[in-house]
Formats: C-alpha cells, structure tokens, sequence
C-alpha cells in the first residue's frame, strides 16, 4: 500500500495516467478487433475454399507444404506445390527461385491470384520457419523415435 | 531499504552511486558477452533446418527482448516523473530513449539480413514487423519531442506522456504473432512451459540476454550520470564535487 502515493494531487495524476492507459488500450483493442483480417498477413486454404478470400486480387496464401506435393519442371523454374492447413489443400504454381528454407512439411506464405480453375498462381513465395531449434542428431532422434511409434502402433494392430 | 530508494531520488546521491556501479556492471558486461558470444558463435550446435544462419538469433533475439524491455522501463520513469515530479525519473526516462531505439534499430536489422536468406524477403508488412517498426518512430518520436521543447519541466511531461500512450503497442508486438497470422515465427522462448529450443542452444541465448542486460544497465547509469552533470552544473554540490572539497 506503500507504493500508492498519499497526497490528494498525486493520487489524482496517477488515476488520470492509469485512465488515459485504459482508452488507449481499449480503442486500440477495438481497431485491431475491427480490423482483424487486414491485419492478417494471409488467408489459410479453408479460407480460401469457402470463399472469404477476394477474387481476381492479389492476396497471400499460407499453410504448411503438403508432403509429397512438390513438382518441378525439368525444362525450367516452374514449381508445383500444394499448400495445406491439415483440413483443405489448395494447388500452388510458382517460376522462379525459393528461399532456402522452403521444404515439403515446413510452413510457406505465397502471394499471388486465384485462378478460375481453383490454382493459385504465386509471385512470390516466402518460407515461413516454425518456432524449433534444435542440432541435427536431435532432429535425427525425434523422427527414429516417431518412425518407432509409428511401427509400434502398426504391429499392435 | 525504502530509505535508500528516496536517497537515490536526488541527483547527488544518484551520481555517486552510479559512480560507484559503473566499474563492476562495465565489467560483468564484458565478460558476460564473451562468455555469451563464445558459446553461442562456437560452442552451440549447428540446426537442423538453418545450419549456422540462426546464430543471429543470439543478438537479434536479445535486443528485441531489450528493445521492449527499455521502453517499459522508459514508460515507467515517465509514468513516476507525472506524479512524483521527480528530477531522477525524468533523467533516467531521457537517458534509456536513445538505447532502447539503438536495441530497436539492431533488432530490425538482424531480423532482415536473416529475413533475406530464410525466408525469401528483406522486409514483410507483417503484425511483428509493423509493430517493432512503430516501436522504432515511438522513441524517436520521444527523442525528438523532448529536444523540440525547450523547457526542461514541459518536455519531461510531455514526453512520460508520450511514453505512456506508447506503452499499448508493448503488448502488441509481443502477442502479434498469436493474435495474428504473420511470416515471423512464434515464440521460442516462454516464461511459462517448456520452451522450443534445445537446451545446448537455450543457455547461449540466456547469457547474451544477461550480457545486454548489463550492457543496458551499464550504459544508462554513464547516460544519466553525464545528464547529471549537465543539469545540476549550477549546484553547489557539483561545484564543491568537482572542486574536491566534498564530504
């Protein structure tokens, strides 16, 4: 209780401070809530399938790599890819150079337009990393371990 | 205890304390960051998807943590300065602008030269991003209100609060990569629950945590003691400090 101040003015300045906090936060609040998916870097393919994502605009798509997807030309830079959230999966056709982190499995956010028949041509495509950090050998463990599991489970069938 | 906090109040006992804190807090500094610099550069292991690229983390996560840090510190001083119309709050809320806006600047600048080989861009307008970007015009905005007014007792009012307004984005740039869905990853790092790193790498990024820290603390006591110096120069502590005919 020490630490609330005891004279009249002083009270009144920190109630003023503590109030100003308050409004602000709370406009803010309501202006982040308002503008909810302008914020937003990209729309996920379950967005994109039921519609919520504009058409004929350029926008960004993001999701995981679906594994097993990734398709290349031989001829030239052309890349086909699916991008999924684990629920819906929407075809990505891109030309040109990845980012280095891009991997089937590894998160990727692509701008670029929908078109008619449901593909979605990138411009660009940027790799999105995932919060892990960790040696090589423990990476290596973590999937033996799963590879493990995942047998285990199959032979207890 | 409390008695010693009212002491540290007044500019003259502020000032021999710094004095006097300097040198250890100079030094931890220096070996802190060694010891961190070492660890991280060399001793932690390479990983698994960016092979020796994510060692920047070990600055760049540092002064982002910082860059939040100092504000909150500067909010708070501005926020004591308002009621309390202290002199040291005022001095100190001065002293941390310029280095929390350097922590900003340096966390920005990692983050792209980072950004450009792992994820495919320099810059993305993305929640975290945008948010450490506004971060970044708060202090300068704050450094240059304060310069603009030149009566020392209005810029310091005007400025806690600006300060204190500014504080509302704290929470946003910690939070817009939950709130949101951005190119910057999650957090790695949490108080709470285990955290998604390694513990080969985790320690590293501890120590240079500790080490700007200290940097931190070092350089804001030498800030506030030259702020000191400059305020107080027609006191007659100052003149009798200087003159060696103190105590």
């Amino acid at each position: 209780m020490r630490l609330l101040p005891k004279h009249p003015k002083r009270r009144k300045r920190l109630a003023l401070i503590v109030l100003m906090i308050a409004g602000i936060g709370s406009a803010v609040a309501l202006a982040a809530v308002a503008l909810r998916q302008n914020i937003n870097l990209f729309y996920s393919p379950s967005q994109i399938l039921a519609g919520d994502a504009p058409r004929n605009h350029l926008f960004r798509i993001g999701g995981l790599v679906e594994k097993g997807s990734l398709k290349r030309n031989s001829n030239n830079l052309e890349i086909h890819f699916e991008v999924t959230d684990t629920v819906n999966k929407v075809p990505v056709i891109y030309t040109g150079i990845l980012p280095d982190l891009f991997r089937e499995g590894q998160g990727v956010v692509a701008q670029g337009k929908l078109g008619a028949d449901g593909v979605f041509v990138a411009s660009t495509v940027l790799a999105k990393h995932d919060e892990n950090y960790m040696p090589p050998e423990a990476a290596q463990a973590i999937s033996d371990a799963q590879k493990l599991k995942l047998q285990s489970t199959m032979t207890g069938n | 205890m409390w008695s010693f906090f009212h002491r540290l109040a007044s500019p003259k006992h502020f000032y021999r304390f710094a004095d006097r804190l300097i040198p250890w807090l100079g030094w931890s500094t220096l070996i802190t960051f060694i010891i961190g610099l070492y660890l991280g550069l060399i001793v932690a292991p390479t990983d698994y998807q960016q092979g020796e690229s994510y060692r920047i983390i070990y600055i760049h996560v540092p002064a982002a943590w910082m860059s939040m840090f100092v504000y909150v510190v500067m909010a708070i001083a501005g926020g004591i300065g308002l009621i309390w119309k202290m002199k040291m709050a005022d001095i100190i809320a001065s002293s941390a602008a310029p280095l929390g806006a350097a922590f900003t600047i340096l966390a920005l600048v990692t983050g792209s030269l980072w950004g450009k080989p792992m994820w495919g861009t320099w810059w993305i307008w993305d929640a975290r991003l945008t948010s450490e970007l506004i971060l970044l015009f708060l202090y300068l905005g704050f450094i240059a209100l304060q310069s603009a007014i030149e009566d020392r007792r209005t810029a310091a009012n005007a400025c806690a609060i600006l300060a204190l307004v500014g504080v509302v984005n704290i929470p946003i740039i910690h939070y817009s990569v939950e709130w949101w869905n951005t190119l910057h990853q999650g957090p790695t790092v949490t108080r709470f629950g285990k955290s998604a790193m390694a513990t080969s790498m985790l320690i590293p990024l501890l120590t240079m945590f500790l080490a700007f820290k200290l940097y931190f603390a070092t350089t804001l006591l030498m800030r506030a003691r030259v702020e000191i110096l400059e305020r107080e120069r027609d006191t007659t502590w100052m003149k009798n400090m200087i003159m060696g005919s103190d105590e």
